[in-house]
């Protein structure tokens, strides 16, 4: 903002004249940016109630605490895959949208995200990326597509009460069995509402000679006896039960509505009655995104929905202003569409799309609501970023502006060379 | 109520036409303005200004309210910087009353008001507003954070009864659990939630001595009594059984509507009372009926004790009308006008159990009266805020990571002491 010295040069206009018009321009400046800037400056080298000088300990703290260093790690990766990826992607769409009939319509819609607020954004993201299947839509859709290809058990979360040890295959008895024995197997951990409406009230089969016979049911039921057939329980149907020998599958069979179930020739000797886990598994619930692994990602691809609009409409601005002839010429000189893409098209973008980069990166280096949002408290560390820290350092509970400050100033050291870089283009764009 | 109106109006009239002076509460203050700052917005605001009308109509003393809510303490910090700090705040951490207190920006109450408070306040609320032998301020308004609140139907399902006792609670779980349902829904995105989980246990387990000393970091958080403390959750958190599936990323409100929403996912939550009025907002349940809750229970035979949140009122001028307030807000009479709209408890013991709406908050109530030193103030309010209050940080992070992994009591106890002794060393 320093007077260029050909304005003073203008013939018959002396600086003297000018300086009553730029003093509105130049006290607004000096109050609303100069002054913060330099106070930031300095209080980043006071302590918390800003009393007392502490030279370079709020930067020193700064660069000690894993959780800045945490932030510094989820800025890197901010910058170094988001704008590419906007940018990216609004090239591809910005061409492409050019050759259809309704481009203005079309980018208008993807220019959309841009006019909701990013606050908004993050919580519509929030719920579009929540755990609960019935709540978030991707989610909801990854089950869906999952239970097609292996749909759910029928007993999701049951188990027998005790005598049987969790194995990979399955639950498989402690105690061996044999030909002639009678099992009583009573699950636990489902609701009696859900027991299909087929299931017959469970009892004990006799003991029948040569055949390994047995019941399962629910043993879950007001005042009934725990490992006992109460009155009111009822069997399992359609439970898959094994006969395990050796670790080899020798039998298998499936209950029937009263829960039965028997194994008629087992020959000599022991065998392991196992249920099988499938019988069991949990209704798949998709990915946790919102967990402390996928939360950068997550935001990011958020990020990406909300900002291609803009890219699109600087690069397609761009795009329109290319000189037809050239790409005419290389079209008669027998280039494909691809090559006239990588080599005419591109070069001669390059200065927007640098442009709409750098402001990319600029937008992401102070990227905040979006972080504050959609991370869920208990990840709100993992996907911390340095503007967030900043904010959570100076203004949360107990707040310490000074190491605030201090967070500011590396944030704006970090933006600078990208400003300086926009700054001087314009610059050599003017001249 | 009504008739407690007619009442007041009654007594102002009397006094005003009498012309009393020195009759304390009924003084003309026609003409002067005070300001306070408080957290409340929505009903709670406007409970709250009916409180402050009655004063108003007593005394003639305007009061103007600045509902400030979470940013609080940035709002009193800005205005006490700036020198035009309100004339009464709110404020529900007392670490930052002490702090307000000893930077000289608090005046202390009065004779009359600390009279008040002695009288109808168990010791335990007094030193809370204490700093340095003087008193600054009390609680007007109190949270009870020692209950857990449960689904009527889940619990008849069972034919359980509200377990009296740590290890029934678990007993109570496993049953629920056998009917495929998960016992216990904890709002673990939250980490504040989790810092009343421990505190509740640690009050019981290490007794409201220790609790004071952990609270004031003066034994270290590798204390044994921090151990034992933490492997009594881990029985309950470390059973996947026993708790609900995806706790950390179940954030407070959800975790209640877990038990009282539509489908119900679980059978209990343990929180404050504030449970109350998220039931009502966000599910079909009843509270009273389809939902109860019964107190925090007893861990290895401890005694009844309740810990417990509150917005402390402090005054920064002490001119006649800030007192008079002060002074008001202290008495019976203010607790009781709120008290009747609803979702306010009051540490209090003068404000008669009738006074509350409906038996859920009588009893909530009571509980706070009646654990009278036993009381404990919620010991992350107490902390310095980043350890005891910041998202992603200190206590809360360190109790998130115990949630994930039970096991590990001693890294979490190895976090937590070095987290606190990097905030308190500060």
């Amino acid at each position: 903002m320093r007077l260029r010295p050909n304005v003073d040069a203008a013939p018959g206009r002396s600086p003297r004249q000018a300086i009553p018009f730029l003093l509105p321009a130049l006290v607004l400046l000096a109050a609303l940016v100069l002054y913060p800037l330099v106070f930031s400056l300095i209080r980043s080298f006071f302590d918390a109630s800003g009393d007392e000088f502490v030279g370079l300990r709020n930067y020193v703290d700064t660069f000690t605490d894993p959780r800045t260093l945490t932030a510094f790690r989820n800025n890197v990766i901010w910058v170094v895959v988001a704008p590419a990826a906007v940018t990216g992607i609004g090239l591809i769409l910005a061409v492409l949208t050019e050759r259809i009939r309704w481009a203005t319509a079309f980018r208008l819609v993807l220019f959309m995200p841009m006019a909701i607020s990013l606050f908004a954004s993050g919580i519509i993201f929030r719920l579009v990326y929540d755990e609960a299947p019935n709540q978030g839509v991707v989610n909801a859709v990854v089950v869906g597509v999952h239970d097609m290809f292996s749909p759910a058990s029928q007993y999701p979360g049951a188990r027998p009460r005790d005598g049987y040890a969790a194995t990979e295959a399955g639950f498989a008895s402690i105690r061996p069995a044999q030909a002639g024995d009678t099992i009583s197997l009573p699950l636990i951990g489902y609701s009696p509402q859900d027991v299909p409406p087929q299931a017959l009230p469970a009892s004990p089969p006799a003991a029948g000679t040569g055949e390994l016979r047995g019941v399962l049911w629910l043993d879950v039921s007001l005042g009934g006896r725990a490992g006992a057939v109460d009155p009111t329980e009822r069997g399992l149907p359609g439970i898959a039960v094994e006969a395990v020998r050796d670790g080899q599958v020798v039998a298998r069979t499936t209950t029937g509505d009263d829960g039965r179930f028997t194994f008629p020739d087992l020959g000599a000797g022991g065998v392991t009655v196992r249920l099988p886990a499938e019988n069991f598994t949990l209704p798949f619930r998709g990915l946790t995104w919102l967990g402390a692994s996928l939360i950068t990602p997550v935001i990011i691809s958020s990020w990406i929905w909300i900002m291609t609009g803009f890219a699109i409409t600087f690069i397609a601005a761009g795009l329109s202003a290319i000189p037809r002839d050239a790409l005419e010429a290389a079209r008669v000189d027998g280039a494909t569409e691809w090559q006239v893409f990588k080599r005419v098209t591109i070069p001669l973008l390059s200065p927007v799309l640098l442009v709409v980069f750098v402001t990319l990166v600029i937008n992401v280096l102070k990227i905040f609501e979006l972080v504050f949002v959609i991370a869920p408290g208990s990840v709100q560390s993992e996907a911390n970023v340095l503007a967030l820290q900043m904010w959570q350092v100076s203004f949360g509970t107990g707040g310490d502006q000074g190491a605030g400050s201090a967070l500011a100033v590396i944030l704006f050291l970090l933006v600078a060379p990208a400003m300086l870089f926009n700054i001087r283009r314009f610059r050599r764009e003017r001249s | 109520m009504r008739k407690q109106w007619i009442a007041l109006l009654a007594l102002t009239a009397a006094a005003c036409s009498g012309g009393a002076a020195g009759t304390g509460t009924t003084e003309d203050l026609k003409g002067q303005t005070v300001e306070v700052v408080g957290p409340w917005t929505g009903d709670e605001q406007k409970s709250f200004e009916q409180v402050l009308k009655v004063f108003t109509d007593r005394t003639g003393a305007e009061v103007r309210y600045t509902p400030a809510g979470d940013e609080l303490p940035t709002v009193v910090q800005t205005r006490i910087s700036g020198g035009t700090p309100p004339n009464v705040a709110l404020i529900a951490q007392p670490g930052l009353v002490a702090q307000f207190a000893r930077a000289g920006a608090l005046k202390p109450v009065n004779a009359d008001v600390e009279k008040a408070v002695t009288d109808h306040n168990a010791a335990v609320w007094k030193q809370l507003g204490s700093v340095d032998g003087k008193l600054y301020g009390f609680a007007f308004k109190t949270a009870n954070k020692s209950a857990f609140w449960y689904s009527e139907k889940a619990f008849q399902q069972v034919g359980a009864t509200p377990p009296a006792t740590w290890d029934d609670l678990i007993k109570t779980s496993r049953a629920i659990s056998e009917t495929g349902l998960a016992p216990v829904s904890v709002g673990g995105a939250d980490g504040w939630t989790l810092t009343d989980w421990f505190e509740n246990v640690y009050l019981r387990t290490a007794g409201p001595d220790n609790y004071d000393k952990l609270a004031k970091h003066e034994i270290p958080w590798t204390d044994p009594t921090v151990r034992k403390a933490l492997e009594e959750l881990a029985k309950l958190w470390g059973d996947p059984t026993l708790i609900a599936g995806g706790a950390l990323q179940t954030e407070f409100p959800k975790s209640v509507t877990n038990v009282f929403g539509e489908p119900s996912t679980a059978a209990m939550v343990f929180e404050a009372d504030f449970v109350a009025s998220i039931i009502t907002t966000n599910t079909k349940a009843k509270v009273g009926e389809d939902a109860r809750f019964f107190p925090f229970p007893s861990v290895a035979g401890s005694k009844d004790a309740v810990v417990a949140g509150g917005d402390m009122a402090v005054q920064f001028k002490d001119d006649k009308a800030t007192t008079e307030l002060m002074k008001f807000l202290a008495s019976p009479e203010s607790g009781k006008v709120w008290a009747g709209l609803g979702g306010f408890l009051s540490p209090n013991k003068d404000i008669p159990e009738t006074a509350y709406p409906d038996a859920v908050t009588q009893e909530l109530a009571k509980r706070i009266v009646d654990a009278g030193d036993n009381v404990r103030f919620d010991m992350s309010d107490l902390a310095p805020a980043a350890f005891g209050g910041t998202k992603g940080a200190g206590e809360w992070k360190d109790l998130q990571d115990f949630l994930a992994d039970p096991k590990n009591v001693d890294g979490i106890m190895a976090r937590l002491e070095a987290n606190a002794a990097k905030a308190f060393g500060k």
